[in-house]
């Protein structure tokens, strides 16, 4: 963060501004940033689980975003149209539902096409590819090619004042909240239960996990679910700030592979910490350059980081 | 000469399959096809040319780069910008006195003066000259394969990783040519390319010249493809895919070895691009992005990664498919694709080569069971790649 | 010059993993010509010793000399043209190549990008794959692909490689694990036969065969050396005899 604040101070200070404007864009982007972040994060905690843990590049993650999202919008339409009553209610039930309905089709594509490539990761690419453009002309089909939107509760509206001049979107602060409830509840799964520990042990060492009872197979299945289930909830949560259409999902693909590339694959607070990184030098870089060449520009620096640590941000030093 | 022929052309079966390719592309179409379809086999085959490099580098040294499109691309960029010049000089020439014409900033190319651009910017200066056009469209390439190759491959990066970082810096370089819009054209790319060398490239015997040059760029290729994977270099790369350390121990630098490999697959690559721009007339950054670059090693996985002539076939199949279903059903060809990504990966991951060298002959088998002696099938040479 | 006569000098060698250390302050000297087993428990180190020499793991601390040549922070390819090669504990060959190429990717020559372009099947190569294949007993399996070779056999083979480049130190890590008991002595009359002119440092568990090929026995522990000696002293050596059958 500091070393942020100070490559920003040093281009605003280099691009001639002064301390009281740097101040104002330091809020400002920062909270861009904040929300950037959320995204990111959000994307990346399945990403982190299924590739991460797994070694699976699952190149349709942002279908299964965009899958909790169509859920969530078709949930709030049914709400609408029949039971306006419960329209401010609808969306915690929309988000359980996005995790199961991606979860379920994660659980058929990793029995019906990933398990067959465990030991070829860069086909497992292709194959996720050709899932996404099947998965995204079944979007449009079912849902059409124009965005849609959810209708969103009333408490999710408006915004909060804490003190003058600064205005915090509610739904912002909820995609936020959202991004952390669920990082915890990855981690707690993760680190301190059974089924956490399977997943683990199953990854660290497939034969012994095996060999010990872990029904490695079932494990690995369970896995890729939870990964793609994340995603919808992710979705779900996503159509708080945004509308949504077929090809939304693909578009956060790359950007979330280099977070979890970045964080050190196999690391959730690698995944964290590279997620908040890459948001944050974005949107203050954004300020200074154009949108896109603020991209370019963090893509080359996490290329270059990589380059000096191959690992990621976050790696264990262990015997090869 | 007989180690050449047998190096370079790939014995007797290679030496068939490439008779049959080149009968294919030089007799065939140009005799079946009207001049509009040759010219879109030319578009085609000028991606073929990464499908072959890809071949090399992934099927042959395992190293999987998802932004081949960023060195086609580039190789694209540096004729366009020949032309372009050319074409500008040209415009500039014929308007003479033409009040309104010569308003615009005489010999720079539209796009610069519609951004107002004033003076051509001095990398821009080298592509006045051919020769010099023709030394860059490699050499530029090249460098940046030498660059990310060294970068990447000294450092230990490889597979998964490599394959995500060329992804990420294949988009950055599409983002930057389609935000310096003065400098590149911007997402129109750079269009309205008319003649090369005062030779008008856009009637239809320039374009059926095109098509034949571009032919004889792949067959070269396929030549050089066989003769560097024939060596001791292509066991290596294959070496290298398989057990990467145990090449480290007998005294070879990978990371140089992997570079190399990667430099040549983006020199050709960026040949592939310069012919296409030859055959279509222009050049955009939405054709050097993320989803074409896939597109380029789906090209490659269909027609088998382990065979150079298979992949000039995956290109052709795939490119004409392509056409062909987003022309009469656009839905459908999602889902079609989608299909043969999946299949192709996940039940045929030797291509059309590895059918034809497997299926082809268990089927000729299969119908000549009641005959005793089963002539050689010819058709199984076609896709039949030397192997090493 | 202290020690003239030793080859391999490791000094206060030592290899921490995130505070753990694998390795850990090891000083050891091997002779020319001569042949030393380490042994251990399992988790000693040893491993991680070999992995430290050939450059794959690079060391905290210490220092590491071959032939007057200081090989510690050198990259792998170069530890290699320096004369030192490694087996490895699984047998890592080429399993789609034969075995003739795999001994040919193992020639010395044309070791750069252009020089495997323009290498060339001369006759001095041919013949030294075929004396190496002889001397490893794949004489009649040259065109035979490597992943259809038996275990024993693909271990061989590994060894041919280190062969071919004519080596001046060999690493070997268990070279007759997994084989029969006539492979065994076939691999120990092999290392007899090879390691002469040359060092070798080689991990072994099976103390018959440590018996027939050893100089000299390095016991290590928890990433120390514990003794050393010739076997018969080492079997006799009480701290031995507690780490192997203690606890």
């Amino acid at each position: 963060m500091t070393a942020k604040i100070a490559l920003a101070l040093l281009l605003a200070a280099s691009a001639g501004y002064s301390w009281d404007e740097i101040k104002g864009v330091m809020i400002m982007q920062g909270f861009a940033g904040l929300s950037l972040f959320s995204i990111f994060l959000l994307m990346a905690l399945g990403l982190a689980i299924i590739f991460g843990q797994m070694k699976v590049i699952n190149m349709a993650h942002g279908e299964f975003l965009t899958m909790g999202a169509y859920t969530t919008v078709f949930l709030s339409w049914l709400c609408e149209s029949y039971a306006p009553g419960l329209l401010a209610w609808y969306f915690p039930v929309a988000m359980i539902l996005a995790f199961f309905v991606a979860g379920s089709v994660g659980f058929l594509v990793e029995f019906a096409i990933i398990r067959h490539l465990y030991k070829r990761p860069l086909d497992t690419l292709l194959a996720t590819w050709g899932l996404s453009m099947i998965l995204q002309e079944t979007f449009r089909q079912i849902a059409g090619a124009r965005e849609t939107s959810a209708t969103m509760p009333e408490w999710l509206m408006g915004s909060l004042q804490p003190f003058e001049g600064v205005d915090i979107p509610i739904n912002g602060i909820f995609l936020l909240g959202a991004s952390l409830v669920l990082t915890v509840i990855v981690v707690i799964n993760l680190y301190y239960t059974r089924s956490g520990l399977r997943v683990r042990a199953t990854v660290m060492n497939r034969d012994m996990a095996g060999a010990v009872g872990i029904n490695t197979r079932m494990t690995d299945r369970m896995t890729f679910a939870l990964g793609c289930g994340i995603a919808g909830v992710a979705g779900a949560a996503f159509t708080t700030v945004g509308s949504i259409s077929p090809s939304a999902g693909g578009l956060y693909i790359v950007d979330t592979f280099m977070v979890v590339v970045f964080g050190g694959a196999g690391s959730i607070i690698g995944t964290i910490l590279a997620a908040f990184g890459i948001a944050q030098a974005q949107s203050v870089l954004e300020f200074f350059l154009s949108g896109v060449l603020a991209k370019v520009a963090v893509l080359l620096a996490v290329v270059f980081i990589l380059m000096i640590r191959p690992q990621g941000l976050v790696v264990a030093k262990i015997r090869k | 000469m007989n180690t050449l022929y047998r190096s370079m052309l790939g014995g007797r079966s290679g030496l068939i399959g490439l008779a049959i390719l080149a009968g294919l592309l030089l007799i065939v179409f140009p005799l079946l096809l009207e001049p509009f379809r040759l010219n879109m086999m030319g578009k085609y085959l000028s991606l073929a040319f990464v499908a072959i490099a890809l071949v090399m580098c992934w099927g042959y040294g395992g190293i999987m780069s998802l932004g081949q499109g960023l060195f086609w691309g580039l190789g694209g960029y540096c004729m366009a910008a020949f032309l372009k010049l050319e074409a500008a000089r040209n415009i500039a020439s014929e308007a003479g006195t033409d009040q309104i014409k010569a308003l615009s900033t005489v010999g720079l190319p539209d796009f610069m003066d519609w951004n107002q651009i004033t003076e051509l910017p001095w990398f821009w200066y080298p592509f006045k000259s051919f020769p010099l056009t023709l030394a860059l469209m490699i050499v530029v390439p090249t460098v940046i394969a030498y660059i990310i190759g060294t970068a990447m491959f000294k450092r230990r990066v490889g597979g998964v990783y490599f394959a995500i970082i060329t992804q990420a810096l294949c988009w950055a370089m599409e983002i930057l040519f389609v935000t310096r819009q003065g400098w590149t054209g911007g997402i129109n790319g750079i269009t309205d390319l008319r003649t090369l060398l005062g030779w008008d490239i856009r009637t239809p015997s320039a374009q059926s010249s095109i098509y034949f040059m571009t032919v004889v760029g792949i067959l070269v290729c396929i030549v050089l493809g066989r003769w560097l994977l024939n060596s001791k270099f292509g066991r290596l790369l294959v070496a290298v895919r398989d057990m990467e350390d145990r090449v480290r121990f007998s005294g070879y630098d990978v990371a140089n070895l992997k570079t190399t490999v990667f430099c040549i697959a983006a020199a050709m690559s960026a040949v592939g691009g310069a012919f296409f721009v030859l055959n279509v007339g222009f050049m955009s950054p939405k054709l050097v992005t993320i989803e074409p670059s896939i597109y380029m090693v789906i090209f490659c996985a269909v027609g088998g990664r382990m065979s150079l002539i298979g992949a000039v076939y995956g290109t052709l199949a795939v490119s004409y498919g392509r056409t062909f279903f987003s022309e009469e059903f656009p839905a459908l060809w999602y889902f079609l694709m989608g299909s043969v990504f999946i299949l192709v990966t996940m039940v045929f991951p030797d291509g059309l080569a590895g059918a034809a060298t497997r299926g082809v002959p268990a089927a000729w088998r299969w119908l000549t069971r009641n005959f005793r002696e089963p002539p050689p099938a010819p058709a199984t040479a076609a896709v039949k790649e030397a192997q090493p | 010059m202290i020690y003239p006569h030793f080859a391999l000098e490791l000094e206060e060698l030592t290899v921490s993993f995130d505070g753990f250390k694998a390795v850990n302050g090891v000083t050891l000297y091997v002779s020319k010509d001569e042949l030393r087993v380490i042994i251990g428990p399992n988790g000693a180190g040893k491993t991680t010793l070999l992995d430290l020499i050939c450059g794959r793991t690079k060391p905290t601390d210490g220092k590491i000399t071959f032939m007057d040549k200081t090989l510690t922070r050198l990259p792998e390819q170069e530890i290699v043209r320096a004369g030192v090669v490694r087996k490895f504990q699984t047998p890592s060959i080429y399993p789609k190549l034969t075995v003739f190429e795999n001994l040919e990717i193992s020639h010395p020559k044309g070791r750069t990008a252009f020089g495997a372009i323009f290498f060339r099947r001369t006759s001095d190569v041919v013949d030294r794959i075929h004396e190496v294949a002889k001397e490893i007993y794949l004489a009649d399996l040259l065109e035979t692909e490597a992943e259809k070779l038996s275990h024993g056999q693909k271990q061989w083979l590994e060894i041919g490689m280190l062969l071919m480049a004519d080596p001046q130190l060999l690493l070997l890590d268990e070279p007759v694990a997994g084989m029969s008991v006539r492979e065994r002595e076939q691999t120990a009359e092999l290392l007899r036969r090879i390691c002469k002119g040359r060092s070798a440092v080689v991990i072994e568990h099976d103390m018959k065969f440590v018996r027939r090929i050893a100089d000299k026995v390095t016991v290590m522990h928890q990433g120390k050396v514990l003794a050393e000696g010739p076997m018969d002293d080492i079997e006799k050596d009480p701290r031995v005899v507690e780490v192997y059958l203690g606890h």
